[in-house]
């Protein structure tokens, strides 16, 4: 529950000089260009900006998916832009969690299976899993649908599901990448009150890219992107 | 810091549970695999187990007639076992004396001189058609264990004198004279006339002599039928527990003194047949075995082509697994696992099916020795699972390759 009121030396992230770069043919496009940003532990950020501002690229360079073309990237105070994708893929399952526009859920997977999904890939015995799912979807109000298949589940119950995916290695920073952009608004609504109630509950960093005004409105830190640099930084 | 209460790796458990699920989402495609890998394993364990009866058969059929049998045949042969050479030296021949100068030697129990040619052989009905003629003498009968339906086999007699009496196979006895009798009743073959005074048990085949369809008569007369002196072979048994090699030295030293120094004859020990013609019979079950295993690369190929198109169906999964945290190791060893289970799977499957078609085949014909060796089983479940390996590592790899980013959001 550290909310380090000096964001500045504490800082959870800290991007400098990040920049990434896709060539498409022979052009050279910096979808992220030259952005710094530091994040503090405990923060709601929202990222807004047009499409192709560079979002969704900056959110997968914070969740260590991708890896910069330029720039240094210090998480929780330890350099990341070096590591290898095995020592990334540590980072991930310990300390974030993920939330997808399409959920990616595996079809096959129950709704248990696919929340103890972390837990199994970071080698958590059997019965210790079975206990944190089932205490997971109990809170978020899905212990009923444990065993349905993500067919048989609506899209908010779905966007649950993957929640309590994100959250079932208790990790330090959740990223939530147009969370609701395919959920009808009552869903939605449901959906960002539950990461909400997280961070405010559990502590955990929220970080949230939509293109949705109301929705960017709620949080405390709000961040434009244009052309893959930010705009603007607005706290309350 | 985080509060996992143990390992930070999957689990070797859970992989196969994964691996194991994505293979049970998929049933179709992962029977198809099974299918092809099991008809490889079961038709490499089948023709493994024929080829084994075959070899078993072969000897059991020598070892019948018992290990203790010498047979001489005229011509030095450098190699046991084997024909004599066709071209070259001229052998002495042997005759019926250097026949009966064998059974002098102490460990000698019985010796049979032997003529093989073929005749016309017919009936006062008219019925001629060309048979096998065998010319030896009483002592036949004990060495190649031949038994009678009705009359008697040659009597011992001076082999010397050729009688005009034969002994014939039930098979040509049936072709001759139908269902009346036949002891009693004169056959013609070639130009001389000859009485039956027996018909052989019906036994089949026995080492290439087909002894259903044949005229043995006295070796005299076959010299005298053939015009010829020398003789085919001389079949000598071994007393039991009389020393075989020192029997077959004792053979060349006796004709070797009777064919003035020159020891120009071939003795052949049954073991050396047994050997011989299991040797062949071996390799042949290997050839046709490792043609059977070339079905098994195809399942292998069949294996890859599935996995790689799994890669591509799957991407969204793999790069949420990597999302989630898997390393390339886990995500390659997931798709390695489906790989060698589908091959396991087929293997086990096909190693059934083989045992079991072998099974039946020893049921359908009692007496051939289905028998499958355990080099088979293993060396085709071993390829199987090796194959999966191998056409599994590179849709596994390229499935870790995958990056996570792209694999999620590319459709």
């Amino acid at each position: 529950m550290a909310r380090d009121g000096d964001a500045g030396s504490a800082a959870m992230i800290r991007l400098a000089g990040i920049t990434r770069t896709f060539h498409l043919g022979d052009s050279v496009v910096n979808a992220v260009d030259d952005v710094d940003l530091d994040i503090g532990a405990g923060e709601y950020i929202s990222i807004m900006g047009p499409s192709g501002s560079g979002k969704s690229t900056l959110l997968n360079l914070i969740a260590l998916l991708d890896r910069p073309s330029a720039g240094t990237y210090r998480f929780e105070g330890r350099e990341v832009v070096g590591l290898d994708d095995d020592a990334l893929a540590a980072i991930r399952r310990e300390s974030i969690g993920f939330v997808f526009q399409s959920f990616h859920l595996i079809p096959r997977l129950t709704a248990a299976a696919n929340v103890e999904l972390p837990l199994t890939l970071s080698g958590v015995a059997p019965a210790a899993r079975h206990a944190r799912v089932a205490d997971m979807l109990a809170a978020m109000h899905l212990a009923d649908r444990a065993g349905h298949r993500p067919a048989e589940l609506s899209g908010g119950q779905r966007q649950r599901v993957a929640i309590a995916r994100a959250m079932i290695t208790a990790p330090r920073l959740l990223l939530a990448d147009e969370p609701t952009g395919n959920l009808d608004s009552h869903s939605g609504t449901q959906v960002v009150e539950l990461l909400e109630a997280l961070r405010r509950e559990q502590g955990v960093t929220l970080i949230v890219v939509t293109h949705d005004a109301d929705l960017g409105r709620r949080a405390q830190r709000r961040i434009r992107l244009v052309d893959g640099r930010i705009d603007a930084d607005v706290s309350d | 810091m985080n509060n996992l209460e143990t390992g930070s790796t999957l689990a070797p458990r859970d992989a196969v549970m994964l691996a194991a699920g994505a293979l049970d989402a998929n049933r179709r495609r992962t029977a198809l695999i099974v299918l092809a890998t099991a008809i490889g394993v079961a038709a490499v364990v089948l023709l493994a187990s024929l080829g084994e009866g075959a070899q078993r058969f072969v000897s059991g059929q020598f070892e019948a007639l018992g290990t203790n049998l010498l047979v001489v045949m005229p011509g030095r042969n450098e190699t046991t076992g084997g024909p004599p050479p066709v071209l070259g030296t001229t052998p002495r021949d042997l005759t019926i004396d250097d026949a009966y100068a064998l059974a002098a030697w102490r460990d000698i129990e019985a010796i049979a001189p032997v003529m093989v040619g073929n005749a016309p052989v017919s009936v006062a009905s008219g019925l001629e058609r060309e048979v096998n003629v065998l010319g030896s003498t009483a002592s036949m009968q004990s060495l190649r264990h031949l038994e009678m339906v009705q009359g008697r086999f040659l009597p011992e007699s001076d082999p010397e004198r050729g009688a005009a009496i034969c002994v014939i196979g039930s098979e040509l006895r049936q072709e001759l004279f139908g269902s009346a009798p036949a002891v009693g009743r004169w056959l013609r073959v070639a130009d001389r006339r000859f009485r039956v005074i027996g018909v052989l048990r019906d036994t089949g085949m026995s080492i290439g002599t087909d002894f259903d369809d044949l005229v043995i008569i006295p070796v005299a007369s076959a010299q005298m039928l053939f015009d010829r002196e020398s003789l085919f072979r001389i079949i000598t048994s071994v007393r039991p527990g009389g020393d075989l090699a020192a029997a077959s030295a004792a053979v060349h030293d006796i004709i070797a003194q009777r064919h003035e120094g020159e020891d120009d004859v071939t003795v052949i020990t049954q073991d050396s047949v047994v050997e011989t013609l299991g040797r062949i019979v071996g390799t042949i079950t290997l050839g046709v075995a490792g043609i059977s295993a070339i079905s098994l690369a195809v399942a292998g190929i069949l294996i890859m082509n599935v996995m790689l198109v799994a890669v591509t169906q799957r991407r969204a999964e793999i790069g949420l697994l990597k999302a989630l945290g898997a390393r390339t190791a886990d995500v390659r060893g997931l798709f390695m696992l489906e790989a060698v289970m589908l091959a396991c799977g087929g293997a086990l499957l096909g190693l059934g099916v083989g045992l079991g078609a072998a099974f039946a085949v020893g049921q359908l014909y009692p007496s051939f020795p289905v028998a499958t060796p355990r080099w088979a089983m293993l060396t085709a479940a071993g390829v199987a699972v090796v194959t999966g390996l191998v056409f599994g590592v590179v849709p596994a790899r390229r499935a870790a390759a995958l990056d996570p980013v792209d694999a999620l959001t590319r459709r």
